[in-house]
């Protein structure tokens, strides 16, 4: 197991060293650092002196790869790729355009993000899973009919409309809880109930009608019709034996997502105003950050290989038939 | 020439998408094997429901593809053609009054006045805060107050006949086609289609179209003269922009997949079917593709695109082609973070299907690689591959409005729901609030989503053998006694 593990974190260098390849031929390769410089500086002010400040500031004044001018091994430190793409791997990010430091912000802000994600996750899960459930158990009836038929409708609605409804019947129309906005301590939950709600409204529709197939998957196998033989109740037979099998697939899809929960909703939380890691990458999305875009691109690809190596551990723990070897 | 035709790249890409439907369908309608599933679908009630809105969709994103530049009116007769810099489209050209009467600003749907009060002159010389009046919305009713109710339900009434009327000849003419096809007499095929016994649902088709009909009606009775869902913040009419937004986003769910499908389907078969370092090199392509979160990729390429064009403003002729660039540049990168899934599948089953006997001996008589993966492997995925075009649009529609409020989706000036919804957030703390932009948007895409949701579905029962066997018992019952009537007519 534990050599399972360190195989698969070494694996993980070279992918992260593909992203961090693929990252820089688009912010470096594709576009010079004099164009970059020329688009945020805008058309009026553009010299040559600005350029070079701006490159300077920032530190993209270096060569690409290759730093002739340099000696011994700051040939290939004093580059660019160096020190923008490879010092990522010591989580050193650099500063962004406005001079804060990027690991510092990320740090500041993983904590309001998860306020919001981890709640809505596993009230998430627990709502889909006893509609799911729900739906199997009453399948082929006319409440398991109408359910699909919700789902399908829930799941066409872009949860762009989820969000600006939730804030207009909630905040504005009800005045229950503030429209957007974060505050420290126990103060927060007035802010994080409506954006974790709605997170768990906006993904009703296909996560229930997905862990629905999968139930009635595992209820049409023999094993169960054994267990109905058996003279086991419904009831048992559902909560025994179905859930239990049917939570390998459920998992494959759900823990992938854990790490994600440090991202939070993108969406979510530019809406509702939280200052998370989403809407700092939105803003820097906005402002065109770009060494803000291109860190959160490398935490991202981080998060995502921990994501599939939870996976395959949580596998083993609920799965006795898979060795990690 | 009173025009200038203007093919843009994303036109010539739904050109040639809709030549493979067309020549798709020639070949399926050719092979009985291939019918059969597709007459699954044509059975499937939500289904054709879905497909019927679909297709009502795809005209009107159809139209909008054609597109032109007309010629400038001038005085000279003798001077020099030159054409308009506004590259329009056939749709527009339906859509003329909509597109040139323009209002002030916001006025509710269906209005006579304006949504914001401003000074206007009396008749006696005097000055008032008022709403003033439209231009052009409810502009022939002399005293708006006493008469608009009338006119309104008036023309209602009216659309909703004539579109009535429309809809009877279509029926009729189904029917007729139905009598003519099955060998019965006109009267019993009504009576078929109308107590549901057909095999293609029509009834359940032509209710849609009827709905469709009578909507279409009273719209296009009403909008002559208002602007059925109100105007925005420019005065432009709402109704124009969610029909021009029809086209983005049907353009954002097929070419997304069309580009994509053939680096899918090739590196997932070749990965499959050659293992090895193939696999190897293949699989750590998409992992490293995939593990770059989506969002952030496209809006990284997408914020990169954007310092290009600006660097580059020679290339681009009209804000028309440079838009569309842009929006063929989002279906690019959609496509490659999108095509992994696809790819993995594809693996799964190459994987699967090398073992299998058949392609064995193939191998036994000397067939060459490319030979068994084009006659042997790649129409035993199919089915894999038009699932996933066909689930995959919805999701792409939806995702189209999300990059588009991030900031790094279609170009600001094109319509699409994206920016309608983006715009309509900060008219929403407004009061009153102005809600028309933000509803339509929505009215329109959940009917696009969910048509495409019912049709996918009804394609994935149809094609997946291993849905089939889910389908709740009532539905299998009826299946089992369909298949069974069949057999017993003689038909299947």
């Amino acid at each position: 197991m534990i050599s399972y593990i360190i195989r698969r974190l070494l694996y993980a260098v070279p992918i992260l060293l593909g992203v961090n390849v693929i990252t820089f031929a688009l912010f470096f390769l594709v576009n010079t650092p004099d164009d970059m410089a020329r688009m945020q500086l805008g058309a009026k002010r553009v010299t040559p002196e600005a350029i070079t400040k701006w490159k300077q500031e920032r530190g993209y004044d270096k060569p690409l790869l290759y730093n002739a001018d340099a000696a011994g091994t700051a040939k290939l430190a004093h580059t660019i790729f160096f020190e923008k793409s490879l010092r990522m791997f010591v989580f050193d990010f650099g500063r962004a355009d406005d001079g804060r430091d990027i690991a510092r912000e990320i740090r500041l802000r993983m904590g309001p993000s998860l306020a919001v994600a981890v709640p809505a996750f596993f009230v998430g899960l627990l709502v889909y899973i006893t509609f799911a459930l729900g739906f199997a158990f009453f399948r082929a009836t006319y409440l398991d009919f109408w359910g699909v038929v919700i789902c399908v409708a829930a799941m066409s609605i872009s949860s762009m409309f989820y969000i600006i409804g939730g804030q207009y019947l909630i905040g504005k129309l009800w005045h229950l809880v503030p429209i957007s906005g974060f505050s420290g301590g126990l103060d927060a939950l007035r802010f994080i109930v409506l954006p974790a709600a709605i997170g768990v409204i906006g993904s009703f529709g296909a996560s229930t009608r997905l862990y629905r197939t999968f139930f009635l998957e595992e209820i049409s196998k023999d094993y169960v019709r054994t267990a109905r033989a058996k003279g086991l109740t419904e009831m048992t037979v559902l909560f025994r034996h179905v859930l239990k099998n049917a939570m390998i697939p459920i998992l494959t899809g759900v823990v992938v997502a854990i790490p994600f929960l440090f991202i939070g909703g993108l969406i979510t939380e530019s809406f509702f105003g939280i200052p998370g890691l989403g809407s700092y990458t939105i803003d820097a999305i906005n402002s065109q950050d770009f060494g803000v875009v291109r860190s959160m691109v490398f935490i991202g690809s981080l998060l995502y290989i921990a994501g599939l190596l939870l996976t395959d551990i949580s596998y083993t723990l609920v799965d006795p038939r898979v060795r990690l070897a | 020439m009173a025009f200038q035709a203007v093919v843009l790249w994303t036109d010539w890409l739904v050109y040639l998408l809709v030549l493979v439907i067309v020549a798709t369908t020639a070949y399926v309608r050719s092979k009985e094997h291939l019918r059969a599933p597709w007459r699954r679908v044509a059975q499937s009630v939500s289904g054709m429901i879905g497909l019927v809105v679909l297709v009502v969709f795809v005209v009107a994103g159809l139209l909008d593809s054609v597109h032109f530049r007309p010629r400038l009116a001038m005085s000279d007769p003798n001077a020099k053609v030159a054409y308009a810099v506004e590259v329009l489209s056939a749709l527009d050209l339906v859509l003329e009054p909509l597109r040139t009467r323009r209002e002030k600003t916001y006025s509710a749907p269906l209005a006579t006045h304006l949504y914001a009060k401003e000074t206007i002159e009396r008749p006696d010389g005097g000055q008032a805060r008022d709403f003033p009046r439209l231009k052009y919305g409810g502009a022939q009713l002399k005293d708006p107050e006493r008469d608009w109710a009338g006119d309104v339900a008036r023309r209602v009434l009216g659309g909703v006949a004539g579109g009535a009327v429309v809809w009877l000849l279509l029926g009729l003419l189904a029917v007729m086609a139905a009598a003519r096809a099955s060998g019965a007499r006109f009267s019993q095929a009504w009576k078929r289609v109308w107590c549901g016994g057909t095999e293609v649902p029509w009834r359940a088709i032509l209710l849609t179209l009827l709905a469709f009909c009578a909507l279409g009606g009273a719209t296009i009775a009403l909008a002559s003269q208002y602007h059925v869902l109100g105007t925005d913040k420019v005065g432009q009419d709402v109704l124009y922009q969610v029909l021009k937004s029809i086209r983005t986003a049907l353009v954002i769910g097929t070419l997304t997949t069309l580009v994509m499908l053939p680096f899918a389907i090739a590196l997932g078969i070749a990965a499959g079917y050659f293992g090895g370092w193939v696999d190897d090199a293949i699989q750590y392509a998409y992992t490293t593709l995939n593990s770059i979160p989506g969002v952030l990729l496209i809006a990284a390429a997408v914020l990169m695109m954007q310092v290009y064009i600006d660097g580059h403003p020679e290339l681009f002729p009209t804000a028309a082609q440079r838009a569309d660039l842009r929006l063929l540049f989002l279906c690019i990168i959609l496509g490659v973070t999108s095509w992994t899934g696809l790819c993995r599948l594809l693996r799964g089953e190459a994987l699967k299907l090398k073992e299998l006997e058949y392609i064995q001996a193939a191998h036994a008589f000397g067939v060459r690689h490319h030979r068994i993966i084009t006659r042997h492997i790649l129409p035993n995925v199919m089915y894999i591959v038009l699932i996933t075009v066909v689930m995959e649009f919805s999701g792409l529609v939806l995702a189209e409005a999300v990059l588009s409020y991030v900031g790094v989706g279609v170009d600001p000036s094109m319509n699409s729901f994206g920016t309608m919804i983006n715009n309509a957030r900060l008219e929403m703390a407004r009061d009153p609030m102005v809600w028309w932009s933000l509803a339509a948007a929505f009215v329109f895409m959940v009917t696009l989503v969910l048509a495409a949701n019912l049709f996918a579905d009804s394609v994935r029962d149809a094609f997946d053998p291993r849905v089939r066997m889910l389908k709740p018992l009532t539905q299998r019952r009826k299946d089992a006694k369909n298949a069974n009537t069949r057999q017993v007519r003689g038909i299947s």
